[in-house]
């Protein structure tokens, strides 16, 4: 964490120093311009607030920590952000327009809070959540081109594809092996149709809960029955509720009926950290390393 | 009549309980699944031709989901009968007074405060305490009158201040959002024998006191004068009546989550067959309303497999027709 804070503050001075000798640094150059997604701003922001805690993650990934002044009560990682009790889920717009922001990032337009927001001549940056990688990609890019860590973000996304790309190309295929992707014990879980069923799909892999959501009227979170569950026989289960809801091999072999099931029996139930599984930012290739560490344990 | 009401019953519940047992998600030989039902007697060791996976899914998963399902319909029904009884009001249920509204803001405010995504043990006594908040507020506020009318508003009131508590906890921690909304729609779907064994000390007490008073039901219908020189203490009897009923309730509610409409289609489709002696429909509430969950749970689990449909959306699916049929039928007798 603090390396990080090191280095993010050396990039900061690098940056300052080369804009040291113009008479306005923050003024929009011919080379620097700070626009994406439609929006175009005036000068580089410099009092950003984050409602998402993915966005939050890139903008520290990217160097435009110091930039941020206020981040939401979900936004938990890295530790340096200022987290706030400002809510993404229920956004209050006097509440954001008090932090004085020239940009707010949002991951939902809950409430209209992006009309609320621009009404007050606040500009709105919706990254909303990835569907696949290259829009996770994009919203890197998006999110240095509007901080003026344009740079920065074009090698974030370089090296987190080659990194994923390494990471897949290193695992042998299991054309037949079948996935559970757990978000809580109830058992709601997501299709190959979602962002992190994509993940899963680099791998080959199958999803139990594909024809549970065939034609995506579930939005590709559909709830399964736990007869149907067992019966499909996972090899592999990956928990995404190991912090909310603290399970684990333990918890599910001892729900009943499991224990017969293949991922349960050859010990392939991998707890997950709930919040890198459920952001689409930097984290990802830490997901994709669990998944593909998992996967190589699989008897070909 | 009632005696073939009560032979309808049985065959109802053997019928209910085969068809439960026989399918599901999975599509198991039915001589397989009779074969290990069969095995589970003690010194009984047959060969089912089915792998130890189907095996606990028959065993794990059906059979105590098919009894727990029992136990609520029952529970449910014979709560619902004795409210109607005790209100004078042919359209009370556990659902409409309120008391299942104060049992989820119970179980509600309980996962929120603990964050535990399991439900844990001590959730009926949660479950309990709102149920009986909840029931105590509707007869306070509605009940003095006597006036049905004046009872369903109170409860309506109760049930929507409570469902706001609800709301408001449920924003406050939207982490717990997704485990508290699945459990609200009614579940049996992460049955087991733990949530069986949960509910029925509660459902027996509920049901041998709901029973014992059976009589003093149908004495309650002639009004409190008359029911005082029978020798009887009408207000005694309410309360009692009152209590158990919620406690059975809030037990079914705790482990089942809110299904909807039970209590009110199962008592008056037993008045139809069994007439309006207190004395067959309490049992017979129990027999029907054990079918009748059996076959709801059957159809929510296998309907959309392998996702499942709420429970509480199947009983309301078949239950909300049923009780606008009552209500135009009811609405017609005290017309006439």
């Amino acid at each position: 964490m603090r390396k990080r804070t090191a280095l993010g503050l050396a990039i900061a001075l690098v940056l300052s120093g080369c804009g040291g000798q113009q008479a306005t640094p923050s003024a929009p150059t011919a080379q620097e311009s700070y626009a994406a997604g439609g929006l175009t701003l005036a000068k580089r922001p410099e009092k950003i607030v984050s409602l998402s805690p993915t966005a939050t993650e890139t903008l520290f990934a990217i160097g435009a920590g110091t930039q941020v002044v206020a981040v939401d009560d979900q936004s938990n990682y890295p530790a340096e952000a200022p987290r706030t009790d400002l809510s993404g889920f229920k956004p209050n717009a006097e509440a954001i327009a008090a932090k004085q922001p020239d940009l707010v990032i949002i991951a939902n337009d809950i409430d209209k809070i992006k009309d609320q927001l621009t009404t007050l001549k606040i500009p709105v940056y919706l990254a909303a959540a990835a569907k696949e990688l290259p829009e996770a990609y994009r919203q890197f890019t998006d999110l240095g081109a509007l901080t003026g860590h344009r740079k920065e973000a074009e090698a974030l996304a370089l090296k987190t594809k080659d990194d994923i790309g390494k990471l897949v190309a290193g695992v042998p295929r299991h054309p037949r092996t079948k996935y559970y992707y757990e978000l809580d014990p109830t058992l709601y879980t997501v299709t190959s149709k979602t962002f992190v069923g994509s993940l899963f799909a680099l791998f080959g892999l199958n999803n139990v809960a594909d024809p549970a959501d065939a034609d995506g009227a579930k939005g590709g979170y559909p709830q399964l029955g736990p007869e149907a569950l067992i019966d499909a026989n996972p090899d592999m289960v990956f928990l995404a509720d190991s912090k909310c809801c603290k399970q684990s091999l333990a918890t599910v072999k001892a729900r009943p009926g499991w224990a017969a099931v293949a991922a349960v029996r050859n010990g392939q139930v991998i707890a997950l950290d709930d919040d890198v599984a459920s952001r689409w930012g930097p984290r990802i290739v830490d997901l994709v390393r669990t998944i593909a560490d998992a996967v190589n344990k699989v008897p070909a | 009549m009632k005696l073939r009401a009560l032979v309808g019953g049985v065959v109802a519940v053997v019928l209910a309980v085969i068809a439960g047992l026989a399918f599901g998600a999975a599509s198991l030989s039915p001589g397989g699944v009779a074969v290990e039902l069969l095995n589970l007697l003690p010194g009984v060791h047959l060969r089912s031709g089915l792998d130890p996976r189907q095996v606990a899914i028959v065993t794990q998963l059906r059979l105590p989901r098919v009894v727990l399902a029992m136990l609520v319909g029952a529970v449910l029904s014979l709560a619902g009968g004795a409210y109607q009884g005790v209100f004078r009001n042919p359209l009370a249920d556990p659902y409409l007074l309120g008391v299942a509204a104060g049992a989820g803001l119970g179980v509600t405010a309980f996962i929120t405060l603990r964050h535990a995504g399991a439900l844990p043990p001590e959730t009926p006594v949660a479950a309990f305490a709102g149920a009986i908040v909840a029931v105590a507020l509707t007869y306070l506020l509605g009940g003095r009158d006597r006036s049905p009318a004046a009872l369903i508003l109170a409860g309506v009131a109760v049930s929507a201040f409570l469902a706001a508590a609800q709301t408001y906890l449920l924003q406050r921690n939207v982490d717990d959002l997704r485990a508290v909304y699945s459990w609200l729609l009614g579940r049996l779907a992460t049955a087991g024998w733990h949530d069986t064994l949960l509910l029925l000390p509660y459902a027996m007490i509920s049901g041998i006191v709901i029973l014992l008073l059976r009589r003093d039901l149908d004495v309650l219908t002639v009004g409190d004068e008359e029911a005082a020189s029978l020798g009887s203490h009408p207000q005694r009897s309410r309360y009692i009546l009152l209590a158990a009923a919620s406690l059975g309730t809030a037990a079914a509610v705790s482990v089942s989550g809110l299904i909807g409409f039970v209590g009110v289609i199962v008592p008056h489709t037993v008045r139809l067959l069994a007439g309006y002696s207190y004395r067959a429909i309490l049992p017979l509430s129990m027999l029907y309303g054990a079918a009748f969950m059996v076959l709801a749970d059957l159809v929510g689990r296998t309907v959309a497999s392998p996702a499942e449909i709420p429970i509480g959306v199947v009983t309301a699916f078949f239950g909300a027709p049923f009780f606008v049929l009552v209500l135009r039928s009811t609405t017609r007798t005290a017309a006439t």
